[in-house]
């Protein structure tokens, strides 16, 4: 006898005809009819009308029959939630059978019905299943718990069932305790502040030891909730790690993973002098590769995670290149991840092997793979430069097969090499340019006219060559049109005396006839620049390029750090926090990994607790492309976004990526400074020293610190400078300062107007900066600013805005509209304005924190020529909120020692001294010290700014 | 955890839809079809995320089994969930099509409820489940109390993987090596890469509960126990093998290979696969393949494959298949034992079609990485019969993994 019968009825009147046979006396008939229900309900029939008769068939001793009817109860009772009323009855009757597995059967049921007004019936049937005596109800009770508690999460508390959830976690028996802490992890994680799952070593020892008797499923929740415990030292996570470790021999890749990511959590806080953290990642090399030999999917899924891995601790996987070969045969999505991984794991010692295996990939025939091989080989350049010489060679190979695509993506990779090794490989310019026609592609295009922009005094027909991609100008992407207007203006500057006309033209077509505001922007900037003042053109337009990134693709720490605490789940298959792409409340707890904390030490210093890897260890991460200035045309007046960097398409001037993200936690504004965590030197903000120049002549220096008279009630005020000339913004003309006044920072601001149009509708945003400076209100401009007029207007400031490292620390981006346009400006702001007027330190306070900061931390400045006795210095600096905590005189030195806060709670501690009487010494010694270094840099121009006016 | 659990026939009609969780509606049946069934584009991943729900699926034949969820779950554990369920199915009755699932479905939703509760993965061992989860259906009031609770024990116990009470005339069991090597070669002859993964599949008609314990040449153990005798140490040294990685069933006692690395379990009553390996180290390439691949102007290929055996002449090897790819529209191939000639027709000269390697089938009746099987020990202290009374049966076979030479 076969099911697949119950499938073909699809005459009219079955609905009457079935219900006819749910009402039959004969067992067989009504169980036939059951069958063709369920059946018509999973191919989305709705036969919700047959409820009663179904309900009918419930008390049976058929454990079959009874299956079936609770499978239609659970799908149909929430639209008829009446009608289930009349399953309240058996439910609680079976929940006393003698059989466990009908007790079980209906309490697993019972909480599948959505119903609220049963639920409250079936607290009792719980409570007595959840105390059971046998196992196999007590674990299907442990997982009602928390099917109740997603439809009433009140009603559990109240009943108190979360407590005897707890209990459960004692129990004798492996699998009850296995499903308690995979029901108390959920529900833990919709209430993520309650201390639901109490983890201490006591209970951490009873999850170890369940865990080696419950089943392959039951040791996932159980390392999946491990996972989320922090041991309380060193010690302890060694020997938890220990206890874990023989899981990763198990056939279940999910539970390997699980122990993996255990593992690689509690790896943090061992110390890497011990053997056993050597010992350990030699054993976590194996069961990864091994995943390798899994079906497809799992594959899938552990290369992603391996993925991750390799970026966080690049040392356990560098012997294992070989894995990672492509196989023929291997699913696209496997060949995909392969070539990632492969890319991350090239080195020196294995170059040889890798470029030989992506030649041979190039071959193949998915032309997304191709593509990735081609681009993997340009990254080997970048990154082994000992390779660089045969990649090229191999690209050029690639190049002659005159496959469309390989073309276009070689040449894409080898622009980039070319940036990374200026002035090595022209040679090879002349084959490039023979495949300037097949070119379709716009990252392509845009590629080839940077080499002929950046090299056009080598080639002799350049200005032919960008010709001939002129005539179809309003036809290309924008990518391809920004490229060929900067590399017609670096060929203008090069070859001036021939290409006058041509560059004419092109600035044209951007300004005139396009509609683009970012070409016509850019433009604009040419033009102007070429017509003000070519010597500063050429020192923007064809400034030093900073070094191109070696590692691409990295994704940033803090995110790594937390997808490393999500290892084997979903997250670490997307490479996104759970917040990515889960609704609600569910799955939102920031993971990080636990700071490193040695026993033996103190747990106070904080210096001992960075919040991710040592810095050393990461690979330093330059932003890729994405120009200054591009991005600077990019800043919108709508809220900053954390969006990705401007893509290739600008690549001639200095590239920092000032929209990057994730550095917020970094920078995080702690209420209290001292016993915080400090800051880390964060590896994403190596930001090119070049940057200043790389502006040109045009905004960092503007600012001059040291000029003029400040007036001295509160602290010292700058004299305005000008921040932005007319010439820049259409006639509109911005100088200003910054002032702090009895604990209230603003920007006082001049506004002219040198056009010829009247202004109105100014507003004002400033990008993420270092201390989250933010305008505290609209910018009030009352009156409409004729031609000629000027406004003064003071701007309140808070600094509760979004926090972005900056480089330098105190630099600021400001957009400012008008009804013209939208303008933008960067400003550097004294850093006294930030210090706030609680920063005196207790006595005490300060010499302890004086010890505590590691001496590394200090840093030494001299403040010259500055006559004052200490009286004086004093004073002023008092008036700047830098308090004196205690003054000493040494061997006729007087000492002064002195703190002061910034408003995000770093504390400064100072130590100043002074000569005095000594008209030949007039010179000061400025000791340092602060848990975050980089302000000291700062904290010494405030000194000065403050002591010499 | 998983929100629902779909089973779709190769044109996208449901066959079975069961689902867990509040979060995902009917709709998501559909979205799945639409979105990976009836994709234009071949799927790139196995995981899809639609409209902020996760999909995730394997094929087996033309059926598609999907996993849907709303949370973070742990993919990991649903991929190993879904292979499981085509175990237990297969395990019931057989292949996995749609004429199957439809002749089963009230059983599919019955297994269905009970190895997935609220989604989290329950007890999947088939051997359990067959306890309690039968074609025909049990009748609750023929079991007497104490059969229901052993039912319970075993499903819930330590031992969820055997009944007690199992009772054999003849106590014997099987071991199969199976071992598949795979070889990636450069056209020059060079070892890109090679390595085995073997499996060790255990078949035991054992009565009671008995306690086993197996032993292969494994160096490290080799070594371990040679240390007094340094003369035995350099003798067995030769045969031992290194072993990359091991994992084993879920009977065998992890905490204690990882202590003393012995393998030691209560085996499941039939058969199971007792551990997985990996060696790459002195592996025995059953053959050489040399390749000699010419293109004769842009119509003719020319191709002569050399095959070399790598043991001993008294050893047969089977099933020997070698296959030499050709492009698509490929005619007028002259094949003979010893060379073959293949012409091509006119291809377009700017796209080069792939030229994918040659690759070899075979058997042999040894295990290519050398691995032995050194003992299986097996002791029941409550009935009588002793290691001595099993009767043991040990094959190897080497099998052709991918085993490519590039050409």
């Amino acid at each position: 006898m076969t099911d697949s019968k119950y499938f073909t009825t699809t005459k009219k009147g079955e609905i009457f005809e079935l219900k006819a046979e749910l009402n039959s006396d004969k067992k067989e008939k009504k169980k036939e009819a059951v069958k063709k229900v369920i059946a018509s309900m999973t191919v989305g029939k709705d036969v919700s009308a047959l409820f009663p008769d179904v309900v009918n068939c419930m008390q049976t001793d058929n454990l079959e029959l009874k299956k079936l009817v609770y499978l239609y109860l659970m799908n149909y009772a929430k639209s008829q939630p009446d009608m289930a009323i009349m399953a309240v009855n058996t439910f609680v009757k079976d929940c006393e059978d003698p059989n466990p597995l009908i007790r079980a059967l209906a309490v697993r049921t019972m909480g599948c019905i959505r119903v609220d007004k049963i639920t409250e019936y079936l607290c009792e049937p719980l409570r007595k299943c959840l105390k059971d005596e046998d196992p196999y109800v007590r674990k299907t009770a442990a997982v009602c718990v928390a099917k109740l508690h997603d439809i009433n999460a009140q009603l559990v508390e109240d009943q108190g069932f979360l407590d005897t959830l707890k209990d459960l976690i004692s129990d004798s028996n492996p699998m009850v305790v296995a499903n308690a802490v995979a029901a108390l992890s959920e529900i833990a994680e919709s209430h993520p502040s309650s201390n639901l799952l109490d983890l201490n070593p006591q209970s951490i020892n009873k999850l170890l030891t369940a865990l080696n008797e419950c089943t392959e499923w039951g040791q996932i929740f159980i390392l999946d909730c491990l996972a989320n415990y922090t041991p309380k030292d060193d010690r302890e996570a060694q020997s938890i790690c220990e206890r874990v470790t023989p899981r990763l021999s198990h056939a279940n890749s999910a539970v390997v993973l699980s122990a993996v990511k255990v593992l690689m959590k509690f790896m943090e806080m061992l110390s890497k002098d011990l053997d056993y953290y050597g010992t350990l990642l030699k054993k976590l090399a194996p069961p990864l590769v091994t995943l390798l030999s899994a079906e497809p999917e799992l594959q899938y899924v552990a290369l992603r995670n391996i993925n991750l891995i390799v970026q966080k601790r690049p040392e356990i996987l560098k012997h294992e290149m070989k894995v990672f070969f492509v196989k023929y045969n291997d699913p696209i999505y496997v060949k995909l991840e392969k070539l990632d991984i492969m890319i991350r794991l090239a080195s020196q010692a294995n170059i040889a092997q890798v470029l030989a295996e992506l030649k041979e990939y190039a071959t193949e025939v998915d032309v997304d793979f191709v593509r990735k091989a081609v681009r993997a080989i340009g990254r080997c350049a970048i990154k082994v430069e000992q390779s660089a010489e045969r990649c090229v060679s191999t690209l050029l190979d690639l190049i002659q097969t005159k496959v469309n695509y390989v073309v276009q993506e070689a040449i894409v990779v080898i622009k980039d090499i070319f940036r990374k090794y200026p002035n090595k490989y022209e040679s090879v310019i002349a084959t490039l340019c023979e495949n300037l026609d097949s070119l379709d592609e716009p990252e392509a295009r845009a590629a080839m006219i940077w080499i002929v922009g950046e090299y056009a005094e080598r080639i002799d027909n350049a200005d032919e060559l960008l010709e001939s991609f002129l005539e179809g100008f309003h036809d290309e992407s924008t990518q391809v049109q920004l490229q060929l207007l900067t590399a017609i203006v670096k060929l203008f500057l090069k070859k001036p005396t021939e290409t006058q006309e041509l560059v004419q033209q092109v600035l044209s077509l951007a300004t005139q006839d396009s509609d683009n505001p970012d070409l016509r922007d850019r433009g604009y900037i040419y033009w102007r620049l070429l017509s003000t003042d070519p010597v500063a053109a050429k020192e923007v337009v064809l400034a030093e390029k900073p070094l191109i990134s070696e590692e691409t693709d990295l994704i940033e720490p803090t995110l790594l750090d937390e997808l490393i605490c999500y290892i084997g789940t979903l997250a670490s298959v997307y490479h996104k926090p759970p917040s990515a792409f889960v609704e609600g409340g569910r799955g939102v707890v920031h993971k990080s990994l636990p700071p490193r904390t040695a026993s033996s030490e103190s747990t106070e210093s904080p210096e001992t607790a960075p919040a991710g890897a040592p810095s050393g260890e990461q690979p330093d991460v330059i932003p890729t492309q994405g120009d200054l200035l591009g991005d600077l045309l990019n800043l919108d007046l709508g809220p900053p976004v954390g969006g990705p960097p401007l893509a290739t398409s600008s690549v001639q001037m200095g590239a920092v990526d000032l929209l990057g993200g994730g550095l917020d936690s970094l920078m995080g504004d702690e209420p209290e400074g001292i016993g915080g965590p400090n800051f880390v030197a964060p590896p994403a903000a190596a930001v090119p020293p070049n940057l200043g120049t790389s502006m040109g002549s045009g905004l960092s220096d503007l600012f001059d610190l040291t000029s003029g008279v400040g007036t001295l009630s509160g602290s010292y005020v700058a004299p305005k400078a000008v921040w932005l000339p007319a010439m820049k913004a259409k006639g509109l003309e911005i100088s200003g300062t910054f002032t702090r006044q009895v604990g209230s920072i603003s920007m006082d601001l001049q506004l002219t107007n040198k056009a010829l149009q009247v202004m109105t509708d100014f507003a004002i945003q400033f990008n993420r900066n270092s201390f989250g400076l933010a305008p505290a209100a609209p910018l009030q401009v009352h009156a409409p600013l004729s031609p000629n007029q000027t406004v003064e207007i003071s701007l309140p400031l808070n600094t509760v805005g979004s926090v972005m490292k900056m480089e330098p620390l105190n630099n600021l981006q400001v957009a400012v509209k008008n009804n013209i346009d939208v303008f933008y400006f960067s400003t550097l702001y004294p850093l006294h304005i930030l210090f706030v007027e609680d920063g005196k330190m207790d006595r005490q306070m300060f010499l302890a924190t004086w010890k505590d900061i590691p001496n590394e931390n200090e840093a030494q400045f001299q403040i010259r020529d500055c006559p004052l006795n200490a009286e004086a210095v004093s004073s002023r600096l008092q008036s700047s909120n830098i308090f004196t905590v205690a003054k000493r005189n040494v061997e006729g030195q007087d000492m002064l020692y002195q703190s002061l806060k910034l408003t995000n709670g770093i504390w400064v501690l100072a130590e100043l001294r002074i000569q005095p009487g000594n008209p030949s010494f007039t010179d000061l010694e400025l000791s340092l010290k602060c848990r975050a270094p980089e302000v000291s840099q700062h904290v010494y121009q405030a000194y000065e700014t403050i002591l010499k006016n | 955890m998983i929100g629902g659990l779909f089973i779709y026939n190769h044109k996208g009609e449901v066959l079975i839809s069961r689902v867990y969780r509040d979060d995902i509606g009917r709709n998501a049946v559909d979205a799945f079809r639409v979105n990976v069934i009836h994709a234009r584009q071949q799927v790139r991943s196995p995981v899809t995320n639609i409209a902020r729900t996760s999909f995730f699926h394997v094929k087996r034949s033309n059926i598609w089994l999907a996993a849907v969820t709303k949370q973070n779950v742990n993919a990991a554990m649903v991929f190993e969930f879904l292979y499981k369920m085509c175990d237990v199915m297969a395990a019931y009755f057989g292949k996995i099509s749609e004429e199957n699932i439809k002749n089963n479905f009230v059983l599919i939703y019955e297994l269905l409820d009970e190895i997935l509760d609220f989604g989290y993965p329950q007890n999947s061992e088939t051997g359990a489940l067959k306890t309690f989860i039968t074609q025909q259906g049990i009748k609750s009031q023929h079991q007497t109390k104490e059969e229901q609770s052993q039912i319970t024990s075993q499903v819930t116990g330590q031992i969820g993987w055997r009944r007690e009470g199992i009772k054999y005339r003849r106590n014997e069991l099987f071991l199969d090596v199976l071992e598949s090597v795979n070889l990636l070669m450069s056209p020059q002859g060079q070892v890109l890469s090679a390595h085995v993964s073997g499996r060790v599949v255990m078949k035991s008609y054992l009565s009671g509960m008995p306690e086993c314990k197996f032993g292969m040449n494994d160096k490290i153990v080799i070594e371990k126990q040679g240390k007094g005798t340094a003369d035995e140490t350099s003798k067995s040294g030769k045969q031992s093998i290194a072993i990359d990685d091991c994992t084993f069933h879920q009977c065998v006692r992890l905490s204690k290979f990882d202590s003393e690395r012995s393998i030691s379990f209560i085996p499941p009553d039939g058969e199971f696969e007792l551990m997985r390996y990996r060696t790459t180290k002195d592996i025995i390439l059953p053959f050489r393949v040399i390749p000699l691949v010419r293109e004769v102007g842009r119509t003719k290929l020319e191709v002569k494959v050399v095959i070399k055996s790598n043991f001993k002449p008294s050893l047969l090897a089977q099933k020997i298949e070698v296959r030499i790819p050709t492009p698509l529209n490929t005619s007028g191939v002259q094949e003979s034992q010893i060379s073959a000639e293949i012409e091509l027709l006119p291809t377009n000269d700017k796209k080069k079609w792939a030229r994918p390697p040659i690759s070899m089938n075979f058997e042999v009746p040894f295990a290519p990485s050398g691995l032995k099987v050194r003992y299986l020990k097996v002791f029941e202290p409550k009935l009588n019969y002793s290691d001595h009374d099993v009767i043991k049966w040990v094959r190897y076979i080497g099998r052709s993994g991918i085993y490519e030479t590039r050409c």
